[in-house]
This record gives C-alpha cells, structure tokens and sequence, in this order.
C-alpha cells in the first residue's frame, strides 16, 4: 500500500471506539433491548465487536454463540474461546453439522446431486443467522452485525446469512482500518496475525478465495469510494488493472446484498420508495 | 450590555420524532440554566424535533403560534431562550426555524437559508429556504443567527456582520464524519477552524450550539462552545457527550478587537455591491437593483 494511502487509512483508534461504543449503547436502547447477542467466528471481525459490545453493554449484556460446522479449523473456536474467556462472556457452542447435514441430505434425495460449496457454504451462513435470530428471542437480545466496509463493498458475504443482523457498528471501516482497532482493543494477537477466512471450508482463505489480498483491496476501495477517484485514475497511478476492474465488477454486482428486495410501484406511496422514514421513527 | 454576561449551552441529545419529550428536555434545561445563573441558554437545531424527521415533517410541524411554542417562548422570562423546529408558515411551507425568545415573548426569528441537498443530507427534499439574515437587538447587543449550514457559505456572517452583530448564534446537528488519525472527526476539525476564523475577522463571539446522540447511523459530534472575537475557545463542551457547558461573554473584547483590527470599519460594502451587481448582470440573472 503507497504511504499516503496507509496514512489516510490510519484511524483516530480511540475516538474510533467512543462513536461505535455509544451506536451500540444508543441503538439497543433505541430498540428496547439491553442486550445484544452476536456469532463469534475467531476471527477478527466479531471479536472487535465483541469488544466494542462489552465496553458499550458490559460483559452481562454480551452473549457470544459460537457455530461451528463439522469441518471449520478448529483454531477458530479455540481462538473464539480465547475472547469469551477474556471478555468474561456468557457463551454457548452449537453445532451446526446436524442441520446442516440433514437439509442437504434430504435436497440429495430429491434433486438427485449433492451440494457444492457455494450452496453449502451459504446454507451454513443462513444456518448460523437462523440460529442468531431465534436466540434473539430467547435472551430477548438485539443481533449484532459483524462485516467490515471491505466485506459489504465486495459484496464477500451471504444475503440473508452473515450480511444478515439488526445493527452493525463495524460496516464503515475497512479491513486495515479494523485491524488498527484490534490491536487498540487487545484483541487476542492470534487472531489478529492469522489469515482471514470465511472457514466455511477445510483450508479455504479470503484472499485466496478473492484473487487480491485485503490491503490491495482497501487501496483500492478507499480511492474509488471515498475519494471518488474513477477506476482508471487508479490504474494510471499504478493500481493492477485486472484488480480495479475485478473489484469495480464485484461491488457493482453485489450492490443487491446491500439493500432491501426491490418493490414493484404500484400505489401512490411505496415501502422503500416514497414511504421515508429512519428505523429510528417511533424510538 | 457592559459586564460579561454567563450562557448556557445545551449540548443535547433529542428524540426522533418526540415532540413532547424533546419540549420537556428543554424545559428542564432552561430550568437548570436559570439556577446556575445564566442569561441565556441556547438549544441546537431541531432540538424539539429531532433533525432527519423526513416524512414524520408533517406530524412534527408547528406553527409559530403553537402551543409548545408558546410554552417555550415564556419560558424565557428570566433567561433568553434560543431554540429550533420545524416551523410551519400560514402557507404550510416548512422551514428549518430558530427562535430567540426573551422576557417571555419572541425577539427573533431565523428560517435556515442554506439547505444542504447532498451527501448524507435531504433536507431541499422537504423544506423551504428562508430569504435572508437579520439582525435583531438584544440584551447583549445586536444578534444574528445562522442554522449549521448557513455557516457554510461566508454571505451570510458577512451580511450579519454589517448589520453591526456582537454575537452570532449558530446552532447545527452537525454529524460526525471523516475519521482520521486526528484528534477529532473530520468535520468538527472544519467547524472549528470556520469559527475561529470568523469570530476573529468579523469581531464578534460566536456561540455554536450542536447536537448529539445518532439517528439511525448518523452520529452528531457536538462540540459546542463560545468563541471569543480573539478566534479563542472561552468554553468547549467534549465531543459526542450529552452535557450542558457555561462560557461567558464578555462585550469589553468587542471593543478591543474592533479597534485592533479594524476589519469592519475598512470594509468597502459599496464596493461588494457594485461589483456583485455587475457579476449578477454578467451572468445574465435578474437584477433587481
């Protein structure tokens, strides 16, 4: 990443965390809750929002719900396990292979083909947002969002799985930017040296599922998006071409993820169109 | 007014929506303001509202003659009052509106000029601009008022200013935006280095009143604080904090700073105009002159 990049990617990491504490704080008493519950992968997403929900909430309004599938590394909940022990959180491990496996089972049965990983791999996510919301309603507990701003943008997620949640304090901040809030956070260094990954299959990495790594893929991002530079002033300033126009495709075609299912107008005012009113309304 | 005067800034958290609650809000702070023994307490920008109302508009909308108004403006007998709605014209156009009330009834009223359409902002979508900036005498001299974004374009203190203002109020909901390795968000950092700068070339202090608390994900970054017309903070309320700070003005450094720096009494007002007419009729725009 060029220095001025990194330099203007660098975060004010302790007023960082006052903002995002006080929108979790706000935001779950705005919904009438008081407590949030949240999955914890091991990796460094949901462990800096598990940090920033104890410091906004305390450690008695945190409940961490770890989902593993058969073949997730076992790492990951060891390094899950590493931040319900130092953050002192009521947790609960539930594996999700059973279900899982039953569903794409009984899917063999009738299409007659297994499921791939893409099909697998989303029906683990949607399994682990299942599980989310239902204990939700059982600690009467708000879910707290986990993706980054690099992962929204790349649209690197599931619709309706971990894109899914109520409110998510980290979706402004990209990757690089979350790591510097990590390390402000004492988020356990093991997970914040080891590679990303999406551990919805054995061996499976972000970059090397993306073709770019996330550094190159921030540069990038910060540039278009914040700075409103056009793809091609980017590859003019040494940006890899094959890259800008991969990552330019990608977040354009996931835009859809982003955002409610489109209606179809037909009355005079329309739910997502002309009915405009924040979440906040009424709270 | 020859002795400093103590004021209050609410630096304060409403509620989307909540008429009722946000009127109470104030009360209790006027309350608060008038045992610590200010003469003046100043509220932010749709304090009694709540800023993004969007649709709710017509549910929040008062006229200036409402009720809650009324209950507001003579709250204000022994205190000044500044405060802000959504105000409903006879024509039911909707206007971003800050009041000065004082001695229990109203002594100036601004309707925000500069609707920021844009960005994060909406607010061209549902609300009618106001027409100008006037001044008004107060207890403390002459008053202007600007609302957060009349801030943003330098006609308007410039105006107020030549209207003789010793004080400019400018209440905001300003959000907190453009995270850096800074001290502060990028938008405070502006707001900071735009009012030091006018206080100090226009000579007068500046009590800037903004909001805090989210809507939706929108947080409002505060910072409130009365500027000097040395350009220096007489008091500053934290960041992102709900909180109510005092500061004072003091007219002795009015006087001070006119002689020293003579900027008004140097500024050549008919050559702004000859020159503004001229650009007006270059651009082939209507000149009423």
């Amino acid at each position: 990443m060029k220095p001025e990049i990194a330099h203007q990617l660098a975060i004010n990491v302790e007023l960082t965390a006052a903002v995002l504490t006080s929108f979790i704080r706000e935001e779950t008493e705005k919904s009438g809750f008081q407590r949030v519950v949240m999955g914890l992968s091991g990796g460094i997403d949901s462990a800096v929002a598990a940090y920033l929900a104890v410091a906004a909430l305390g450690a008695d309004n945190v409940r961490a719900v770890m989902m593993p599938y058969q073949t997730s590394s076992v790492q990951s909940l060891q390094d899950a396990q590493a931040v319900v022990a130092d953050l002192g959180l009521a947790a609960l491990v539930v594996d999700i292979s059973a279900p899982v496996d039953a569903y794409f089972g009984h899917l063999e049965v009738l299409l007659g083909r297994s499921g791939d990983n893409l099909r697998r791999g989303n029906r683990m996510a949607r399994e682990r947002m299942a599980t989310l919301f239902d204990l939700s309603a059982y600690w009467h507990a708000l879910v707290l969002g986990t993706s980054n701003k690099t992962e929204l943008l790349l649209g690197y997620g599931t619709q309706f799985g971990d894109l899914a949640s109520a409110v998510n304090p980290i979706g402004d901040l990209y990757k690089t930017q979350l790591r510097q809030l990590a390390e402000y956070l004492r988020v356990p260094m093991s997970i914040r040296e080891k590679p990303p990954s999406a551990d919805l299959w054995a061996n499976q990495t972000d970059e090397m599922e993306l073709g770019f790594t996330y550094e190159e893929a921030d540069e990038i991002l910060f540039q278009w998006v914040d700075l409103r530079q056009s793809p091609a002033e980017l590859v003019a300033a040494g940006a890899r071409e094959a890259v800008v126009r991969e990552i330019v495709r990608r977040v354009a075609q996931n835009q859809y993820k982003r955002q409610p299912p489109v209606i179809a107008k037909v009355s005079t005012r329309t739910v997502g169109i002309d009915f405009r009113y924040l979440r906040d309304w009424g709270r | 007014m020859t002795e400093s005067a103590k004021i209050a800034l609410a630096q304060i958290r409403p509620r989307l929506g909540d008429v009722g609650y946000n009127l109470q809000l104030h009360l209790e702070k006027i309350a608060e303001a008038k045992k610590q023994g200010a003469q003046l307490v100043v509220f932010p920008e749709l304090g009694l509202t709540g800023y993004q109302v969007r649709d709710l508009t017509l549910d929040v909308a008062m006229s200036i003659q409402h009720k809650e108004i009324a209950k507001l403006v003579a709250a204000s007998q022994d205190l000044d009052v500044v405060f802000s709605f959504v105000e409903e014209s006879d024509e039911h156009l909707f206007y971003v509106t800050a009041v000065y009330a004082s001695e229990g009834s109203i002594c100036g009223v601004h309707r925000k000029v500069y609707l920021p359409t844009y960005g994060l902002f909406d607010e061209g979508r549902y609300f009618a601009p106001g027409w100008g900036f006037h001044a008004f005498a107060s207890r403390f001299g002459r008053v202007g008022m600007m609302i957060c974004e009349d801030a943003w374009h330098l006609s308007s203190p410039y105006l107020l200013s030549l209207q003789g203002v010793d004080l400019l109020i400018v209440i905001s909901a300003s959000p907190a935006r453009s995270v850096t390795d800074a001290d502060r968000f990028g938008s405070h950092q502006f707001w900071r280095r735009l009012l030091e700068t006018y206080s100090s070339l226009l000579g007068m202090h500046i009590v800037f009143v903004n909001r805090v608390g989210f809507e939706d994900g929108v947080s409002f970054f505060g910072g409130s604080g009365i500027i000097t017309p040395d350009g220096i903070w007489d008091a500053e309320a934290p960041a992102l904090a709900e909180t109510m700070i005092y500061g004072r003005l003091d007219p002795r450094i009015v006087r001070r700073s006119r002689y020293a720096t003579p900027i008004l009494r140097d500024e050549k007002q008919e050559m702004v105009w000859r020159q503004l007419g001229g650009l007006l009729k270059g651009v082939g725009v209507p000149n009423e002159t």
